[in-house]
């Protein structure tokens, strides 16, 4: 990338000897754009011309096996996958809330605890504390998380709420110390003025990474089927891996991720939105 | 229910705020280094002094925002030092207005009046609107009752929060240098909101650079430098005739900045 011209004057290094022709910034960057784009351009048709295309679709998109995934991929596993990821993100979200509180407390043993449960649950893979608490509980415990969706969705509740937890406690931080002072002049307890002066406040600032977390989480949803599935929870990808083995093609994973698509996109296309609203207001 | 602005008369002789040998230390800096002085009941105190004197942070230890490291204050006899006293119930009775207005941007102008009275004085919604809307009328801003924040004048917010203090009926106003983060002719509006306040005779205490205001609003000037109280008088002896020689500095000093002001 050409770095920008200091001078403003558009001339371009080395091109002052009598022979060069002077190009001026805006011309630079046309040229420069114009060998970008003749490359790209290449680089696709070589593509074009050395990919084998019948056997790409043969493997990856044959459209009979595409369109019978529907509708069952939307009603029934699409369906599932929205139910775990409801679940899990509101467990999440209280939990979050409640452990940026406990991180952000004044008493020692709370914040201890807050700290150990976050460097935990973020430092582990997803997939482990899964495992962990679709099999481990019900053994320690003696108990089975009820619910057909409940060990699912708490075992990613328990995950994502360690991430939810730093980011809600950053929100808290982000708002000025000024907020809490007035609100404790006004005879507000610390409970009042937190519940409803700080943290109205924060969780408008952390919006935004909240649903890219919620994008993470539709995804990670996919990593239930350790726990086993029935057909009545089955989520989009174990359906679609289902397919795959009982059709021999790879058909089903493009159908999954064009569903997964078609619900991750919109949210993402929302949190631009969001960022870009919360620029301008402030 | 008093009107909001008139002070509940409490024992009589009780002075509004007694401080008595006030130390605070910010780890080992001592910024107040025994601190005496008494407000009484429908008193205006403007307490001038140097940037970093310590002003503020006597104000901020008047409602507790800052624990004193030794000394007693007493607000209307209770003394507030006390590890048994209520201190949110002390702090209803004190209002405070700040340098940066502190609004509360996700509520608007009526939210803003009206969320302390639900939730700390527990009135009634229809209570709180009737009280709110009749300060906003104090302060000459109840067309903006709807609107955020943000959408106000730094002048117009600064009335606001004085406004969402007086909600609270307040037996006494604390002011830190309120007009400071205004623009120079939005000061004029919140200084003559805050001198109607004095006039009804309401007790304030007021940390300001305003000379004006201090010479013709206060009933007392205390001029602080460097954590102790140097001298403290009718402002006509303070600021027109004062005793000690750091004051007369500081005062040359700030009237040398005001030179450009209109006369009185
Ligand atoms: N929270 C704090 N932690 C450490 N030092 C502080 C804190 N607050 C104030 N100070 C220090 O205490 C001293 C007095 O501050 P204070 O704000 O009370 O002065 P001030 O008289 O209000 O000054 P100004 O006119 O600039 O507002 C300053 O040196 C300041 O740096
Ligand atoms: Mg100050």
């Amino acid at each position: 990338m050409s770095s920008p011209d200091p001078t403003g004057t558009g001339s371009a290094v080395g091109s002052t000897g009598p022979g060069h022709r002077r190009l001026t910034r805006r011309q630079r960057a046309r040229l420069t754009r114009g060998v970008v784009y003749a490359a790209t351009l290449l680089l696709v048709a070589w593509l074009v011309v050395s990919v084998d295309w019948g056997r790409l679709q043969e493997a990856f998109f044959q459209p009979d096996v595409f369109a019978e995934q529907f509708p069952e991929i939307v009603t029934r596993a699409a369906r599932n996958t929205l139910i775990f990821t409801a679940l899990s993100f509101s467990i999440a979200l209280v939990a979050g809330l409640v452990l940026a509180l406990l991180r952000l407390s004044s008493i020692t043993p709370y914040r201890w605890f807050a700290i150990v449960y976050i460097e935990l649950f973020r430092g582990m893979p997803a997939l482990i504390t899964v495992i962990a608490v679709g099999f481990a509980i019900p053994i320690a415990l003696d108990a089975r998380v009820p619910g057909i969706y409940g060990a699912g969705s708490l075992a990613l509740g328990i995950v994502y709420s360690a991430y939810m937890a730093e980011t809600i406690r950053a929100g808290i931080e982000a708002v000025p110390r000024g907020q809490v002072e007035a609100a404790r002049s006004l005879g507000m307890s610390h409970t009042w003025a937190m519940t409803s002066i700080v943290i109205p406040q924060a969780f408008r600032i952390v919006i935004p990474p909240l649903t890219n977390e919620l994008v993470a989480l539709i995804k990670d949803t996919s990593l239930l089927f350790v726990l086993g599935t029935t057909i009545e929870t089955i989520e989009i990808t174990k359906f679609a891996r289902d397919a795959v083995s009982k059709t021999f093609n790879i058909t089903p994973l493009v159908a999954a991720a064009a569903v997964y698509l078609a619900i991750t996109v919109p949210l993402t296309r929302l949190v631009g939105l969001l960022e870009a609203r919360a620029r301008k207001a402030r | 229910m008093t009107g909001p602005v008139t002070p509940q008369s409490p024992g009589a002789g009780v002075p509004a705020i007694e401080i008595d040998e006030l130390h605070k230390h910010f780890g080992a800096l001592e910024v107040l280094k025994g601190i005496d002085f008494v407000v009484d009941p429908r008193e205006v105190v403007c307490v001038i002094g140097p940037s970093g004197s310590g002003k503020s942070t006597l104000l901020r230890c008047v409602n507790k925002l800052e624990e004193p490291t030794s000394g007693r204050i007493l607000i209307e006899g209770d003394d507030i030092t006390d590890p048994d006293c209520d201190v949110d119930a002390v702090r209803r009775r004190i209002g405070m207005v700040f340098q940066s207005f502190n609004l509360f941007p996700h509520l608007d102008v009526m939210g803003n009046l009206t969320i302390a009275q639900r939730r700390v004085l527990r009135r009634s919604k229809a209570d709180a609107i009737a009280t709110a809307t009749a300060m906003l009328e104090r302060v000459g801003l109840v067309d903006k009752a709807r609107e955020f924040p943000a959408r106000l004048s730094g002048g117009q917010q600064q009335r606001v929060a004085i406004a969402r203090a007086l909600c609270m009926s307040p037996d006494m106003m604390l002011f830190d240098e309120v007009t400071s983060a205004l623009d120079p002719e939005l000061v004029g509006e919140v200084l003559a909101v805050m001198r109607s306040l004095a006039e009804e005779g309401m007790t304030m205490m007021v940390v300001t650079h305003e000379m004006g205001f201090a010479r013709r609003v206060a009933d007392r000037v205390v001029f602080m430098d460097d954590g102790v109280v140097v001298e403290e008088g009718p402002p006509a002896e303070v600021l027109g005739d004062p005793r000690h020689e750091r004051t007369r500095r500081f005062l040359s000093q700030v009237a040398e900045r005001d030179l450009g002001d209109p006369p009185p």
